[in-house]
Order: structure tokens, then sequence, then C-alpha cells
């Protein structure tokens, strides 16, 4: 046994210190707390001065601790950085994030039926995926987080493809492989979404690196939750960026909880996740996460400075995740209900639905007729989707395909292993030996 | 003219491919000319790491490259093996071919979770939309006084992993033949470097003066292109007393033990440890019923035990004596005391003399 301290002559010299407290994050509110966000710093929308896409990096730090705002209090936008959207691209972004919130609901639903094992909405966040997609080339290289649906919904990918995908039956194009909601579609230019946290930033930097290094026009877009930016590959992605400029956009989506931990957890107390840009010497913006048309004004901006050559920039999306993390999440368990009714940002949906109509491009009407049609269409993709099975129910892909894939070409040994568990499958099923 | 192997020219089939010039090459050339070769014929493929731009590597392996290449194709990097790892596998996706080095085979850790859960997965959980057609290169092993950060064997890490090929040279002719292979190959592939073996093939005598390659046919490489395909085990000398199954240094380790004590081993140098030359093992142990498996590597869940366990699956009634394992201890590489933990001559040859007499 090792001798009490103060027994230890060595040890006498530091007698006299404080005592050492260990900080652990508590956040403001656990449930039943009656929630107030009043001293929320919220700057006025309009009155953020916007750089020239092309400006020294440092040119942006003021905006690292502010808030880009746009859409204000009356409905209108406000300021340099509204991006004079013509109706048309509002109204369509704004059946994007309705229809993002559609399948959200229906696929909520399917997870509760019993017709896969996992879902996750992205309820509040909508326009930091569908908006910042607007703002994008089609062909530019998104590198998703898991929470990204938007992205591929405003690249139009079908439906009843993202279904298969979420029931893993035989028609889903990755072969039943990946959990649900892990899309992938290179003809999207979309890439396969890993459950392994923020692996995708390097990964974003290094296509950006390759595109540049070839002299081609694409850019990558990435986005992360503001829980992971904890993870090495954060730092790993911010260094290579900055150190080859690379045309890079970070998104941070920072929806405040990563499962139950609130963003404390990330290093919130002690700065805006925005600010992080300031260290690595690349631009950075702290953007309004609910508002439409200042999420695409900023990533706009981002990929106008990237394919000028002007470098990363790294954007905070200021949001709230307005549900629990996935269907295996209940968040009554750790934060107070209120907390979604109380976040002072609005929704999305709802700003760019009021925007519409006070442009008097757009109606209560509309917006009801249009909700039951983006209803019916998700209907229709599930019952048609439906029809290739639901996990679980047999229509899976054939025995022989879990070992295709592992390499280009299966060697000897995956194919004794796959000889075994259609082998195994004849043992169990003899009248159906079809595989 | 060797002292090493019979003729390894005539006995590899592949040798002769290749026209042109045939130069003496150690192995850091040998990696070098492939190197070079690949930046030539494909304007993908792109080299990345620590130091090996300007200066050209630690080890040197990489020499004159970005002279040649320029700067955007062979490039330094920060020191950050996730970063390295992690933006090869996004060049990877936009449809280069990467050649990321690892300086040393200690320090690839930090990209682990990049070559494990992103590398390897990527053809799979895409569906083969998009692959990770990267070639790691890292020195590895120890004998050079490196301690414990430079010195370490982790293949077996890499050969638990589905995805990942894991290919491991002995000679400077097979280094750059695999090498290329290698990154023509659109799987991800963890090549390791016996740095031990770099300058000269090493005979396990420590206390001896260092040999160099020269003379050595194995160190005769032609100049141009040339592939050795992976997953095909070389027959280092043939035999019937018993099989030794080695890789990297320990290929020639056992060679001058067989050597001396005048025992006639069937060695076969593995090169490729995924996918494994299965044939060529069962072949050879079902002609001597003898089987002596070597590595480097500390020995418990080292690759040994998978290549033990193999060789009991399909050899049991052919096998005369029970395999015996010759490996490093299940201790961190020491510094002072690192050839009581090689497993060199001594322990060798005691397992020989233990399996000969059963």
């Amino acid at each position: 046994m090792s001798k009490p301290r103060d027994e230890n002559a060595d040890n006498q010299a530091g007698s006299n210190r404080p005592k050492l407290a260990l900080h652990v994050p508590e956040p403001r509110y656990r449930p039943g707390d009656t929630v107030d966000f009043s001293d929320l710093q919220i700057s006025k929308a309009g009155d953020q001065p916007r750089p020239d896409e092309t400006a020294e990096a440092s040119e942006t730090y003021p905006l690292c601790n502010d808030l880009i705002r746009v859409l204000g209090d009356d409905d209108k936008a406000h300021g340099p950085w509204d991006p004079r959207l013509d109706a048309d691209t509002l109204r369509a972004m704004l059946r994007e994030m309705a229809l993002v919130r559609a399948f959200d609901n229906r696929m909520y639903r399917a997870q509760r039926q019993g017709k896969t094992s996992f879902y996750m909405k992205c309820t509040g966040e909508e326009a930091t995926s569908v908006c910042a997609t607007h703002a994008l080339a089609g062909d530019d290289m998104i590198f998703p987080s898991y929470r990204q649906q938007g992205c591929l919904i405003a690249r139009g990918y079908a439906l009843t493809e993202m279904i298969n995908q979420i029931y893993s039956n035989k028609a889903d194009k990755l072969k039943g492989r990946q959990l649900p909601i892990m899309y992938c579609s290179k003809r999207l230019s979309f890439f396969s979404i890993s459950g392994n946290l923020a692996t995708q930033l390097p990964q974003a930097t290094g296509f950006a690196m390759a595109s540049a290094s070839k002299g081609d026009s694409r850019i990558a877009a990435t986005w992360v939750g503001e829980g992971s930016t904890a993870e090495g590959d954060f730092h790993s992605a911010m260094t290579f960026a900055t150190v080859y400029n690379a045309p890079v956009i970070f998104n941070i989506i920072n929806n405040q909880w990563a499962i139950s931990s609130f963003s404390g957890f990330a290093g919130a107390e002690r700065a805006t996740f925005a600010a992080r840009a300031i260290g690595y010497g690349i631009a950075g913006l702290r953007v309004d996460g609910n508002d439409p048309l200042a999420v695409f004004a900023a990533e706009r901006w981002a990929a106008d400075r990237a394919r000028a050559n002007g470098g990363p920039t790294l954007i905070e999306h200021f949001t709230y995740r307005a549900e629990g993390h996935s269907t295996s999440d209940d968040p009554s368990a750790y934060r107070s209900a209120e907390e979604q009714n109380e976040w002072p940002l609005g929704d999305p949906v709802n700003r760019l639905k009021k925007h519409l109509i006070a442009l008097g491009e757009w109606s209560e009407d509309q917006q009801e007729a249009m909700d039951a049609e983006l209803d019916a269409e998700v209907r229709k993709a599930m019952k048609e989707a439906e029809k290739n099975g639901i996990l679980g129910h047999g229509l899976h892909h054939p025995f022989h395909t879990m070992f295709e894939d592992v390499f280009e070409e299966l060697p000897w040994h995956l194919e004794e292993q796959a000889a075994q568990a259609i082998r195994e499958r004849q043992i169990k099923f003899p009248e159906d030996p079809a595989e | 003219m060797t002292d090493m192997t019979t003729d390894t020219a005539a006995k590899t089939p592949e040798a002769g491919k290749a026209t042109g010039n045939v130069k003496h090459m150690n192995m850091i050339e040998a990696i070098n000319s492939a190197l070079d070769n690949m930046l030539e014929r494909d304007d993908d493929v792109i080299l990345l790491g620590e130091d090996i731009g300007y200066f050209g590597g630690v080890f040197r392996c990489t020499a004159g490259l970005q002279e040649k290449y320029g700067k955007t194709r062979v490039f330094d990097t920060p020191i950050s093996e996730c970063g390295i790892i992690g933006v090869a596998v996004g060049m990877g996706a936009y449809g280069l071919r990467p050649v990321p080095e690892i300086q040393f085979a200690d320090y690839i850790y930090p990209g682990l979770d990049q070559l494990v859960s992103e590398a390897a997965r990527l053809r799979y959980r895409s569906a083969a939309e998009f692959i990770a057609p990267m070639t790691v290169r890292s020195p590895f092993g120890g004998g050079i006084f490196g301690g414990q950060t430079h010195s370490q064997s982790p293949e077996s890490i890499f050969t638990h992993v589905s995805g990942l090929k894991t290919v491991i040279p002995s000679t400077p002719y097979d280094a750059k033949g695999l090498l290329i292979s290698c990154i023509e190959d659109n799987d991800p592939v963890i090549f390791f470097e016996p740095k031990r073996i770099y300058n000269g093939p090493f005979d396990g005598f420590y206390d001896k003066p260092a040999k160099s390659w020269k003379g050595f046919d194995e160190a005769q490489v032609p100049e141009d292109y040339y592939k050795i395909p992976l997953g095909k085990a070389r027959t280092v000398t043939e035999g019937d007393a018993l099989t030794i199954l080695a890789y990297g240094t320990m290929v020639h380790v056992v060679e001058s033990v067989t050597r001396a004590k005048g025992v006639n081993a069937e060695i076969l140098d593995l090169r490729t440890l995924v996918p494994l030359d299965i044939e060529a093992i069962e072949a050879s142990v079902e002609k001597t019923g003898r089987c002596l498996i070597v590595h480097e590597a500390t020995r418990t869940s080292g690759f040994g035990a998978e290549l033990s366990a193999m060789v009991q699956e399909r050899c049991f009634y052919h096998l005369e004596a029970p395999i015996e394992r010759v490996t490093g201890f299940d201790t961190p590489y020491p510094h002072s005391l690192e050839w009581a933990y090689f497993p060199g001559p001594v322990r060798i040859g005691e397992a020989i003399d233990k399996l000969l007499s059963e």
C-alpha cells in the first residue's frame, strides 16, 4: 500500500495549495424544468456584415461569434446576406423541407410498426441540409453524416429507393448491408454514410484535394454534428484543409444535443463551434440554422469562395434537434420537454412558409394542399417499396451477396464461407433450397 | 553467386516478363522504382506522407519522385495518420489511386478507424459504388534498435479485418512486383516493408557484420514495370524434412538456420497474408508432414495462430508432429534487449529439433 499523501515528504511543498475541482458540464434544463431561453444571444436579422467571398479569412471572424440571420420577425428578408432567391426556388425549398418532414413522420411510424429496425428524423433541422444543398452545384460531392436525408431529397433521390434501403429489402441497392438511413448515391454525388462519426470530414478534405490536384471545378461539402467535432478526425480534417487550402465546406450542425449529451460536452460552454475556424486560419460563419435563407446564403458564400480557390469554410448551423436522436432514444429521459417549443429560432418550414406568404407568393391553403399531396406521395412510395419486402420478412438478397464486395474478387476463404452459409440455409429450409 | 537461395529468378514464374534493363537494387531502390513506374504509367497515382516529398522519406523510398512528378502528386503531409488515411479514402472516392506512407508501422494506430471502418468497408457498404483503392506503405519490424515504437509487427491487427489485404515482401525483386500489384489492386492493401532487410538480407546473427543485397539474385530488379500476383507464396527452398511458413525478415533468418543445421526444409515465403496461398501451404505440409510457423510479431493472436489453425484443419492426417510456432515474446519490443525478444537462430533451431525429433 502506498503511504498517505501527507506522510510523503515529497508532497509537503504542495500541502498549502488549494484543492483542484473537476468541472463536469451540466445542461441548463432537465426533465420537468421550466425553460427560459431569453438570455440566448440572438442577433437581429440583417445586421451582420457580409464580407466578399474572396476576403481574408480573418474578415469572417466577427461572424464566428455572431449569428447570420436574414428572415426577421416580420417574415421578410433583411440585410446583405439576403440571397435574393426567386419565388420558384423558395417554393422548391419549402416543398423539399416539407417532404423531408412528411417522409420522417411516415418512416418513424413504419419503424414503430415493425417494418424496420431503426430510423432517424431531422425535425427542425431540415433547412441545414435542404437549403445548403440548393446552394451547391449538383455535382459537388456531399459527405453526409446520418441526419442529411434533406440533401438526398433536395437532389431528387427517389423516395422508393430510400425506403428500400430503410427496409433492407431485396430491392435495396445496398443489398441490405447497411443500417437504415445509411444511404449512398454516387449518381447524386452523395457519399456512403458511415456509422462511425466524423470520419467523413478528412474524406471530404481528401476529395477536395483530389479535385484541386486535377484542376477540376467540383468542391466537397461535409456535415457533422456538434458532438462529434470532438473526434480527432475533425482536427485532422481541418488541419489538412487549411494546409492544402482545400475546396471544402464543413457544416457543423449544432443541434444542441448528441443523444443525451448537451453541446457543453463538445466545448460549447467555452466557445462557439464556428470559432474553431479561427485557430485553423480558415473562414468561419455562424448562421441561424432555422433560417432557410441564411443557410442558403452562407453555404453559397462558402461554395463560391472554395470554387475561386479561396479555400475551406467552417459553418456552424445553430439549430435545435426537435425530436429524439433516433427511434432508439427517448429524450424525455434527459431534457426538458419545453425546450422544443421555447426554442427562440422557430421552425424552418414554418418560417419559409410565412416568408412566402408575406411575399404574396404562397398561402395557408396551398400549404395545406401541398402537405396532403406530399404525405400521399410518401405513402405511395412506401407501398411501392413494401412490394420488395420489409426487414426480416424473407425478401432479402441471396446469401451469396453477403460475401460479395468484401473484395473486388471473392478469395477462396470467402467462397468457402459462402458455401457454408448456403448449406446452413438448405439444412434449415430443406423444402426451399433456392439461394 | 548467391549464398541465400537457389536461383530465385528461375523459380519465379513472373521473372523475365519485364523487358529492358535489370539493375542491382536494394529493397528501398526497388520500392522507389515501383513507385516511379506507377507514377509514370497512371496519372491517378498520388503519393502522400510525412517527410516523403522534397526530402524523399526517412528511409528514402520516395527519393527524387517529387522532383520528377511534381508537388501535387508527391507531397508531405501534416503529422496525422488519421488525416493521411482519411484523405486517401476521399481521394479514392474521387477516382485517384493514393499510396500513403505511414512513417513507421508503429504510428499507424491513429489511422486505424479510417482503415478498419472506412477504407476496408467502403466497397461493401456502398455495394461497390465507392471503393478505396489505396496502398498503405509502412516500414515494420525490429532489429534496428528502434525501441518499442519503431519496431512493431502489427500485421495480425490488419489480417483480422475483413476487406483489407496484407502484403509483406522479403526481397527487392518481390517488393517491386508486389507493390505494383498492390497499387493496381482496387482494394485497400497494407504493404508492410521489413525495414531490417531494406539494405540487405538478415540471417539472424546480429553479432556478425551486416550484409548488403549486393550479389544476391533477388536484388536483380528490372527497371521496367512487372507484377507479382497477390495471394501467391514463393518457395524459397524445396525440401521434405519439414515445412517452414515465414514472411518478411524471418524468411532469411529461417533459411540461414536450416542451412547451418543442414536441414532439408521447404521454406515458403507467404508474401501475401490475406488472401493466403492456402494451396501452396497444404501441398507442402502434406508432402513434409511437419510444420513450423515463424513470425517476429508477438505470439498471442499473432498470424501464426491463424496459420496453425488452418494447417490443423486441412492437413491433420498428414501431420507427423504437432505444429510449432516461433514468434516474438508477448512483450513490447525492448530497446536494449531486442535480440532477446527477436525470434533468432536459437529459438528457431530448438523448434526445428523438436519437430524433427517427434
